[in-house]
């Protein structure tokens, strides 16, 4: 798994509440059985102004100007900034690869869904949950942010906010461990458990 | 100490604890192929094995075409949807897992199969790749939606890392009226607590309108959990639940039966138990629901209106409805029996089991669905609810009446196969979500009952069923 430590870049900010999965990566590409190239397909339906389908050659697409991921300004920030409950409905960690893809390391928001916020730490992305007023103050600058996550500080030119992080997917994050290889060092306890799981409830 | 229903799915299936993770041994992986390629692959790329083959069933549903089909996976025509099922039959042929294929009469939604197969239990840890895994917390059993990575870990571990969520109560009593089903209580309930009132929860259904409601109905509610952030949805075991599962070919029987029963009839929250959050609804003032915007919250009274954004205080919001009634082209304060409609879609994991087409046939029957319609789907769950529903001559009712009887599949709840809507098409639907380009890019979504999706066919307008 990818790590985490620290990162220093400018936020882009989309100023839109509940942002949906479907959004972030449309169901054409999830036909894809691979894990990458999402990026060039992250908000389609809002960045380009046709229908994309995959195998497309999107660098040949009309852009929508509206859209903030088209602003040249915002080239290059690895920080999304957004509203409350980002990442509802579809579980599709496509979402995550598309964002992750894209060049997109960390995600501030109020509030995120359950199964995306989970999807974020498996592939090296940090969502940082941070007050509505905090982000809405975030969203009136527009300096560099950094973020340390050993420290789980976030810092603008004049603030600096702590942020909460539950500390065993932290310390996963930090060092970009191996979920499965970890639980794996847990194999006589799962053998253990599942035999007695097993003699309790036979029919299983 | 007295527990709630989840702190007892979730102690029963504990293997160990860690810094306030807990690992969790999973009873049971659904899979299917959307979400588990890339798990597969890299359980491959680590030569890493399956740790109980047993443990999984897989099927596909998102892909399958719901026209003709017999001539199997080549029937798909799309090649990259036809690569995706090619690439779960040759996973779980390769991983030596059980899989239903597309033209198995067994195969359907993954969340249909389940219960409906006695591959969901009672008392089971059920994960899938899928947010809509909270279907099967109708039965009593611990269920959630996770990514591919977790897929994948399961898959090698047999277990999975979880963070314990808090527990909600959501007791609703009372009688719904005739025409009001659990899909339109579902929406009702979501409209109440918004898409994320339920995050970091799982959510218990309870109170006397539930233990009237019959399973089916109840996975509905379960299914529609996740609209309102939950990624756990409950309800207890009673004399129903038992019937239900009673029989069913994954089931157990003789001697095994009877030791699975004493467990399962432990399966409720203890009185006294501690709740973080309790809700109440009274199910007498419930109506038939139908969306009106882009977020399952956006909902309201078959006979009601689309907001007005001026009237809402709160900026967010406001701004929330303005993006919504402009991508859905409609005014503030429109009534939605005006609203026409063109497409009509009665299936998903949600509303596609046999109650659901009965209610749909019952206000079908007879009739003739309006000119200006241009599709009026129904899309069984799976080859067994469409069996059954033929059977019963429910086919011929939709057909005379002008629908299409189609091949079980996800279809156009979010529109990975053909079945889907052009840019400016609207849609009455029975599925889960109302989110901008779900069934279509730039087309519309409302979300309705099987029995609203029906007269609202019938009107060719947004309708509730006439007396």
């Amino acid at each position: 798994m990818k790590n985490f430590t620290s990162m220093s870049s400018i936020a882009m900010p989309l100023d839109r509440a509940n942002i949906d999965t479907d959004a972030i990566i449309p169901k054409q590409f999830l036909k894809s059985i691979k894990r990458s190239g999402f990026g060039p397909n992250l908000f389609d339906e809002w960045r380009y102004l046709d229908h994309g389908e995959p195998g497309m050659d999107n660098s040949k697409r009309p852009i929508n100007p509206g859209f903030v991921l088209n602003d040249t300004k915002y080239s290059g920030a690895q920080i999304l900034l957004t509203r409350r409950n980002f990442g509802c409905g579809s579980s599709r960690e496509h979402a995550p690869w598309a964002l992750e893809d894209y060049g997109f390391r960390a995600i501030i928001a109020p509030s995120f869904a359950d199964i995306f916020y989970n999807n974020c730490f498996k592939n090296g992305i940090l969502p940082i949950t941070l007050s509505s007023e905090i982000v809405d103050s975030l969203f009136n600058y527009s300096g560099q942010i950094s973020i340390d996550l050993s420290q789980q500080i976030v810092k603008t030119n004049n603030h600096s906010y702590n942020f909460e992080v539950d500390p065993e997917r932290k310390r996963r994050l930090l060092n970009g461990l191996d979920d499965i290889g970890l639980t794996l060092q847990n194999e006589t306890e799962i053998r253990s458990f599942e035999k007695e799981h097993f003699a309790k409830f036979p029919w299983l | 100490m007295p527990q709630t229903l989840y702190d007892k799915l979730m102690s029963a299936h504990k293997v160990l604890e860690q810094e306030g993770s807990t690992l969790i041994y999973i009873d049971r992986q659904l899979i299917h192929e959307v979400t588990s390629p890339q798990a597969f692959e890299g359980l491959s790329l680590a030569g890493r094995k399956i740790w109980r083959k047993q443990a999984n069933l897989a099927v596909p549903d998102h892909n399958v075409p719901t026209t003709e089909r017999s001539s199997g996976v080549s029937s798909i025509i799309d090649p990259i949807s036809r690569l995706q099922v090619e690439t779960l039959d040759k996973n779980c042929e390769s991983f030596d897992i059980q899989e239903i294929q597309m033209n198995d009469i067994r195969q359907g939604i993954v969340h249909v199969i389940g219960p409906e197969q006695g591959a969901t239990l009672p008392g089971m840890s059920i994960v899938c790749g899928d947010s809509h895994t909270t279907t099967h917390g109708a039965l009593g059993a611990l269920a959630f939606g996770i990514g591919t990575s977790e897929v994948e870990h399961v898959l090698a571990t047999g277990c999975l890392w979880q963070n314990k969520a808090k527990n909600m109560k959501i007791e609703i009593n009372g009688e719904l009226a005739k025409n009001v089903s659990a899909k339109d209580l579902a929406l009702y309930v979501i409209g109440k607590i918004g898409t994320a009132g339920g995050t970091g929860f799982a959510i218990e259904f309870c109170g006397n309108t539930i233990e009237n409601m019959s399973i089916e109905g109840r996975m509905t509610l379960c299914n529609m959990s996740i609209e309102a952030g939950a990624k756990v949805g409950l309800v207890s075991v009673d004399d129903k639940t038992i019937d239900y599962v009673k029989g069913r070919p994954f089931a157990p029987t003789g001697d095994t039966w009877e030791s699975a029963l004493k467990y399962w009839q432990t399966l409720h929250s203890d009185s006294e138990s501690h709740f973080d959050e309790s809700i109440l609804i009274d199910a007498n003032a419930i109506k038939p629901q139908v969306t009106w915007g882009t977020s399952p919250e956006m909902v309201v009274d078959i006979n009601g209106s689309t907001p007005d954004p001026k009237l809402e205080k709160d900026e967010i919001k406001a701004e929330s409805i303005r993006n919504a009634l402009k991508y859905i082209h409609l005014e503030p304060n429109t009534l939605m029996s005006t609203v026409a409609i063109d497409k009509v879609f009665i299936g998903s994991c949600t509303n596609s089991r046999i109650e659901d087409l009965r209610a749909a046939a019952s206000v079908a029957k007879g009739k003739k669905i309006a000119k200006n319609i241009k599709l009026a789907l129904v899309v069984p769950g799976s080859g067994l609810v469409k069996k059954q529903a033929e059977e019963e001559g429910l086919d011929q009712i939709f057909i005379d009446a002008g629908f299409e009887w189609r091949e079980p599949g996800c279809s156009m709840c979010l529109a990975m196969n053909a079945d889907k809507l052009e840019a400016g098409e609207r849609c009455a639907s029975t599925s889960n979500r109302n989110f901008e380009g779900r069934q279509g890019q730039g087309s519309f979504t409302h979300l309705v009952s099987p029995k609203i999706a029906a007269a609202t066919a019938i009107a060719g307008r947004f309708s509730g069923v006439s007396s």
